[in-house]
C-alpha cells in the first residue's frame, strides 16, 4: 500500500465544480481515515459522480483541494511519473462493466499491463501476481484468459475490481459498482468487496443510490442534493436516525414489506419534476 | 397441467367467485437464434384476476419480459409459441385483425424506458391521443382534452402546454408519468408494467408508483407488475410470481413472500439482497449465476446446481408447479421444505 503521511487516507476540502452556470458541486468536505470506507449517496444530479471524477483526477475542482495520502491533486499532475503515482493512490471501478473492459483484452493481459506500468516486475513475478489478483476476485483460469465478451457482467465486474486492485491504491472508488448486477451476483461481489478490505486495508469511496448497499459496505456517509452536502455522519446512524427532510425521504422512499408509496403531489397539486 | 381455473381456485378461495382475466396455461416459447431454436419460456402458467396486482419476479434472463411480450403479442418473428393465453375467457393467439387492435386497447403496456417508446420529434400530445384518434375514432378536440384530464390525475398540471412539448423537454419520472397517463386513455382492463421504475430515482419512484397504485385501484385495473425488486413487487401486488430460468417456480400472497417462500430460489434471492437495517458480516449469496432458459439442463430441476437443498430426488425429474399452502411452488422437496426456508438472519 502507499505510505500514508497524514492521518486521513483523503481529505476533500471546500470542492466546488461549476459547469458554465451550473454549480455541479458546491462547497462539499470530507476525509476519510486509513482503512475507513465512505459513502456518497444522492440521486441523479446530485453531484455524486462529478466528485468520483474530481477525485480520479477526470475532472478538476473549480475551488477546494483534494489530497490522497497527503499529496495534492487538485491539479493536474505535471509529470508522468507524478500521473503514475496519482495512479497508485487512486482506482476507480465504474458502474458499467460493459463498456469499463477494452474488447480486446483478456483479464490476464489487463492486469498484466497495470502491474507492468505501476510496478515495473518482471514477467515472472507479473504472472504471480496476476494469478494471484484471479483469484483474489474469483475468476477460474478459463475466465482470465477469456475476453470480455464471452464474460458475464458479473466476471466482467470481477475484471475491472482486478484490474483496479492491480495497481495497489489506498483508495478505490466504486461508482455505482454493483448497481447493474442481477441480486443473486451482486452479493456475491460485495462479499468479495468485504473480503478485499479486510486483507488489504484498502479505502472504499461507494458512490451509490442504493441504500442497503451502503450500509452494508461502507462507515461514514454522506448524502448530497443538488451538489450540496445535507447530511454527514456515521452510516448507521444516518440510515437509521436520518437528521435532514431529505435524507428522511430518501430513506421513506425504499420499498420494504408493508411500505405504501405515498403521493407528494395530489392530483391537481402541481408539483413537476421537469427540466428547466 | 391442471386446470388453471381450478388452481386459481385453489390459490385464494376468497377471489374464487371472480373469473381470471387473464389466463395463462403451460405457455412455452421457443426462439430461433443463429440458426438453432432456443426455449426462453418453459411451460409457464398464471392468472390474473380482474383488479388483481400481480407481480412477475425474476433475474435477468428468466424470461419475465418475454412473458408481458407474449401476453401483448409482441414477439420476435419466427417464435414458436405453445399452450394457451386467454383474456376474457378468448384465445389471445387467435386474433387478428380489428380484433388484435381491440385486444391491445384493453392491454396497455408501459415500459422502462419512456425515451425509448417515445417518438423524439413527435409531440407529446400526439403520442397520448393516437390510439384515442386511430383506434377508438375519437374527436381529436375530445382525445386532447381526455389527455389534459388525464395529466392532471398523473399530477402534471399545466397539461394543454405538455401536449406541445417533446419528450426531451421531460426528466425521466415525468416522461414516466406521462407514459402511464396515455396507457389508462384507452380504459383498459390489464396494465402490462415492465420494469417502470428501474430507470428512475428512488424517491421518484416512490412518487411514479404511488400514481400508480392510486389510478390502478381507482380503475380497478388489473396490472402485471414485471420487476427485479422481490421488495417493490412485494410491497405494490396482491400476489407475486417468482421466475427461474424460463419457469415460474413459486406463485405467492405478497405479504407471505418474505416470511414463509415456498421455493428455495424465492428464499434465497430474498436472503442475498443486504439488509438496510442492519450490516451483516458476510451476504448469503447464491453460488453460480442465473441461468437462461436455454442453458437450463434438461431433466432436472433448474435451480439444483445452485440450491442448498439440492438432493438426488431434484436431479431426476422436472418438478411442477403444485399447489401448496395457499400458493405454488416448483420444487420437488416443496413439502418437506416447509417451515424450513423463511426469514433468517445473516451471518
Amino acid at each position: 500500500m502507499t505510505e500514508t503521511n497524514g492521518a486521513q487516507v483523503l481529505r476533500a476540502a471546500g470542492l466546488r465544480k461549476e459547469f458554465g452556470e451550473l454549480v455541479a458541486v458546491d462547497d462539499v468536505s470530507f476525509e476519510i481515515p486509513p482503512g475507513q470506507s465512505l459513502a456518497i449517496v444522492g440521486e441523479s444530479g446530485s453531484g455524486k459522480t462529478t466528485i468520483a471524477r474530481m477525485i480520479v483526477g477526470l475532472e478538476r475542482p473549480t475551488h477546494g483541494t483534494i489530497t490522497v495520502c497527503g499529496h495534492d491533486r487538485s491539479r493536474p499532475a505535471r509529470s508522468t511519473r507524478d500521473r503514475r503515482r496519482r495512479g497508485r493512490e487512486v482506482q476507480i471501478v465504474f458502474q458499467d462493466p460493459y463498456t469499463s473492459l477494452d474488447p480486446r483484452q483478456s483479464a490476464e493481459d489487463t492486469i498484466d499491463e497495470v502491474l507492468r506500468l505501476h510496478h515495473g516486475w518482471p514477467a515472472d513475478r507479473r504472472r504471480a501476481r496476476t494469478a494471484e489478483l484471479v483469484d483474489l476476485v474469483g475468476l477460474d483460469t478459463r475466465q482470465s484468459r477469456a475476453l470480455p465478451r464471452s464474460l458475464s457482467g458479473g466476471q466482467r465486474q470481477r475484471v475491472a475490481i482486478a484490474r483496479a486492485l492491480a495497481a495497489e491504491p489506498a483508495v478505490l472508488i466504486l461508482d455505482e459498482s454493483v448497481a447493474a448486477l442481477d441480486v443473486s451476483i451482486q452479493a456475491q461481489v460485495l462479499n468479495l468487496l468485504a473480503d478485499i478490505r479486510d486483507e488489504t486495508h484498502v479505502s472504499y469511496v461507494l458512490i451509490s443510490h442504493d441504500l442497503a448497499v451502503v450500509r452494508q459496505l461502507t462507515d461514514e456517509a454522506i448524502v448530497l442534493h443538488r451538489g450540496k452536502m445535507v447530511e454527514r455522519g456515521r452510516t448507521a446512524r444516518v440510515l437509521d436516525h436520518p437528521q435532514h427532510p431529505y435524507t428522511q425521504r430518501l430513506r421513506a422512499s425504499v420499498p420494504r414489506p408493508g411500505w405504501k408509496p405515498s403521493r407528494r403531489d395530489q392530483p391537481g397539486g402541481g408539483e413537476g419534476n421537469s427540466v428547466p | 397441467m391442471s386446470d388453471p381455473a381450478t388452481i386459481a381456485a385453489l390459490e385464494s378461495p376468497g377471489a374464487a367467485a371472480s373469473a381470471p382475466l387473464l389466463e395463462i396455461s403451460g405457455l412455452s416459447v421457443m426462439l430461433e437464434v443463429n440458426g438453432t431454436k432456443r426455449p426462453v419460456l418453459r411451460d409457464v402458467s398464471l392468472t390474473v384476476r380482474p383488479g388483481e396486482a400481480v407481480g412477475l419476479v425474476g433475474e435477468s434472463g428468466s424470461g419475465k419480459t418475454m412473458t408481458a411480450r407474449a401476453i401483448d403479442r409482441l414477439l420476435p418473428r419466427g417464435a414458436e409459441v405453445q399452450g394457451s393465453i386467454r383474456f376474457g375467457g378468448s384465445e389471445v393467439g387467435a386474433l387478428s385483425g380489428a380484433g388484435l387492435r381491440q385486444y391491445r386497447n384493453q392491454v396497455a403496456m408501459i415500459f422502462q424506458d419512456p425515451r425509448a417508446h417515445t417518438n423524439p420529434v413527435r409531440r407529446i400530445g400526439d403520442f397520448m391521443t393516437e390510439a384515442l384518434r386511430t383506434n377508438l375514432a375519437v374527436p381529436a378536440a375530445e382525445a386532447r382534452r381526455r389527455a389534459v384530464d388525464m395529466l392532471t390525475q398523473v399530477g402534471i398540471d399545466d397539461g394543454e402546454r405538455r401536449l406541445r412539448q417533446y419528450p426531451h423537454q421531460m426528466s425521466g419520472g415525468m416522461l414516466q408519468r406521462i407514459m402511464i397517463a396515455a396507457a389508462l386513455l384507452t380504459k383498459p382492463r390489464l396494465l402490462l408494467a415492465d420494469e417502470p421504475t428501474t430507470a428512475l430515482d428512488v424517491t421518484t419512484q416512490a412518487e411514479v408508483m404511488a400514481i400508480l397504485d392510486d389510478l390502478r385501484r381507482g380503475f380497478g385495473l388489473a396490472m402485471l407488475f414485471i420487476t427485479h425488486d422481490l421488495e417493490l413487487a412485494a410491497a405494490i401486488c396482491d400476489r407475486t410470481a417468482v421466475m427461474y430460468a424460463g419457469q415460474v417456480v413459486e406463485v405467492r400472497t405478497s405479504a407471505l413472500l418474505h416470511s414463509d417462500p415456498l421455493h428455495p430460489y424465492t428464499a434465497a434471492l430474498a436472503a442475498a439482497r443486504p439488509d438496510i437495517t442492519q450490516t451483516a458480516h458476510r451476504l448469503r449469496a447464491i453460488p453460480g449465476r442465473p441461468l437462461s432458459a436455454f442453458e437450463a439442463p434438461p431433466g432436472e430441476c433448474a435451480f439444483a446446481p445452485r440450491c442448498p437443498h439440492a438432493k438426488d430426488v431434484c436431479r431426476t425429474a422436472v418438478p411442477g408447479l403444485v399447489n401448496l399452502d395457499g400458493g405454488m411452488s416448483r420444487c420437488a422437496r416443496a413439502h418437506e421444505l416447509r417451515s424450513h426456508l423463511g426469514d433468517a438472519p445473516h451471518d
